[in-house]
């Protein structure tokens, strides 16, 4: 992409020389622009072809990679492309807190090794398949309470009253706090992520809220242990001590901020699928044995998440120059949607036998609850298709699509029969 | 895949990251450990009748971590 620029005559090329050579989607595309929102995948498609790693000034400034195989080796690229910065948008420096450490800190998310890898190994058994049995029991018996809330009504809002509802849920209760913080989380997440991304003062409310929470949680539990996750994380040890408060804290941050509007998304998208798309609908309902590549497709298709990463030096890759300090959007949707590796790419195929995706990133920050959240989505679609086989897209054009970081369909209206 | 020949899978655990998606759609043939890591049940020896469930987690490891051998 940088061969074919004649730096000498081209005033864009000249003013930045590492990007593309024309002022278009190659240099100026826009994580938030509601076209981008709805459909990512043709920008993505001629990104690919014109110009694999992209870039743009908006928002600080960042690289937009969209092809599989940059995508794997780049993940790999540790620590060079260092996680410890994994939002899109930085804080600005006024509103970061430096008088603690951690304090911005969401492990084993927001760290690079050594300490990603004891914060990770600290969590991980938390989230196995069998480590998260108690959550499916709770998941299916929650699920089945949502839908007698609205199943009456022959209607609901399927991202605000079903999808949105599930992952905080499950989220609190493995947490161990009340569920009456739930409305509180959504809130929270909200404000950290989807809208506080471009206001900062919005998300640094936020974390200071999440920080504080978490902070009286873990003192309480220091003292009064319980069967939950933060006490358990309290109670693990690193080389000989127990973990900080602060990381233990940070860890517990993470829950919300990757656990919630992540898996909401992937739920809500599924559900806005096959609302708009009566053939495949039909199949799920005629052939539930199809569930299993159906909900690995789904995540392939609509993965959510795009995490961020920030060069620490200077580093060449796939003929750009990232320089240090550069913030890389880790595309993990786009890559899932590259020709190389997908059959027919756009198209959803709930049987797809070959699907090697990303949506939960790849090396060592593949994401810690992967499991859970497959879970989660598995319960609350199986759960959704045996009471509700029949629905449709009441009004498609009042549906919309959060972006950013984390992809998905906010308001779904649906109606049932 | 011939036809009678018995078949192996190999995970590799220096590529395996613990995304458990073999142990998702193959629990027959794999199982994970503490961290989510995937190992071979029964000597990665696969049934007679599940040589497709095999190809599958194949074909669906984002680590690139498991391969069929054929003896």
């Amino acid at each position: 992409m940088t061969d074919t620029v004649d730096r000498s005559t081209d005033p864009v090329a000249d003013a930045t020389p590492e990007r593309c050579p024309i002022h278009d989607l190659a240099s100026d595309y826009d994580m938030f622009d509601p076209d981008y929102l709805r459909d990512p995948f043709s920008a993505w498609a001629e990104l690919r072809n014109a110009c694999p790693i992209a870039h743009t000034d908006r928002y600080g400034g960042s690289w937009l990679p969209t092809r599989y195989d940059d995508l794997q080796a780049m993940a790999k690229m540790v620590p060079v492309l260092s996680s410890k910065s994994p939002i899109v948008i930085d804080m600005p420096d006024a509103l970061v807190k430096k008088d603690s450490t951690g304090y911005n800190a969401a492990s084993p998310i927001s760290a690079d090794p050594p300490e990603q890898g004891w914060t990770r190994r600290a969590l991980l058994p938390h989230f196995t398949p069998k480590g998260i049995a108690a959550e499916r029991t709770y998941s299916e018996q929650l699920c089945h309470e949502l839908i007698d809330g609205f199943i009456e009504e022959g209607k609901c809002d399927a991202a605000v009253d079903y999808a949105q509802q599930i992952p905080p849920r499950v989220i609190a209760r493995k947490l161990g706090v009340d569920e009456s913080m739930v409305d509180d989380f959504i809130e929270w997440v909200r404000g950290v992520l989807e809208l506080g991304l471009q206001q900062p003062e919005l998300r640094a409310k936020y974390r200071d809220i999440i920080r504080d929470f978490f902070a009286a949680e873990v003192a309480d539990r220091r003292q009064n242990p319980k069967d939950d996750l933060i006490t358990a994380l309290c109670q693990t040890e690193h080389e000989g001590e127990l973990l900080p408060d602060d990381v233990v804290v940070g860890m517990c941050n993470l829950q919300l901020v990757a656990g919630i509007d992540t898996t909401w998304s992937s739920i809500g998208s599924a559900l806005w699928h096959f609302a708009g798309h009566d053939d495949d609908r039909r199949r799920m309902v005629d052939q539930p044995e199809l569930w299993d590549t159906a909900i690995e497709e789904l995540l392939r298709f609509y993965a959510p998440v795009t995490m961020a990463r920030n060069a620490t030096e200077d580093v060449e890759y796939g003929g750009v120059t990232f320089k240090k300090g550069d913030k890389i959007l880790m595309n993990f949707p786009g890559a899932n949607h590259d020709p190389d590796h997908f059959e027919n790419p756009h198209e959803v195929q709930l049987d797809r036998q070959r699907n090697r995706h990303i949506a939960f990133g790849v090396g060592i920050h593949r994401c810690a609850g992967s499991n859970l959240a497959r879970m989660e989505m598995e319960v609350a679609l199986k759960t959704w298709f045996e009471r509700i086989p029949e629905f449709t897209l009441s009004d498609p054009d009042a549906v919309t699509w959060a972006g950013g970081q984390v992809r998905g369909p906010r308001i779904v209206p649906v109606t049932f029969g | 895949m011939a036809i009678g020949v018995p078949v192996r899978i190999k995970v590799d655990a220096e590529k395996c990251e613990g995304h458990s998606r073999c142990y998702a759609l193959a629990p027959e043939l794999v199982d994970v450990d503490d961290l989510g890591n995937a190992f071979e049940l029964n000597d990665g020896e696969v049934p007679e009748g599940l040589e497709d469930k095999a190809k599958l987690i194949v074909d669906n490891c984002p680590e690139y971590a498991i391969t069929i051998e054929e003896d």
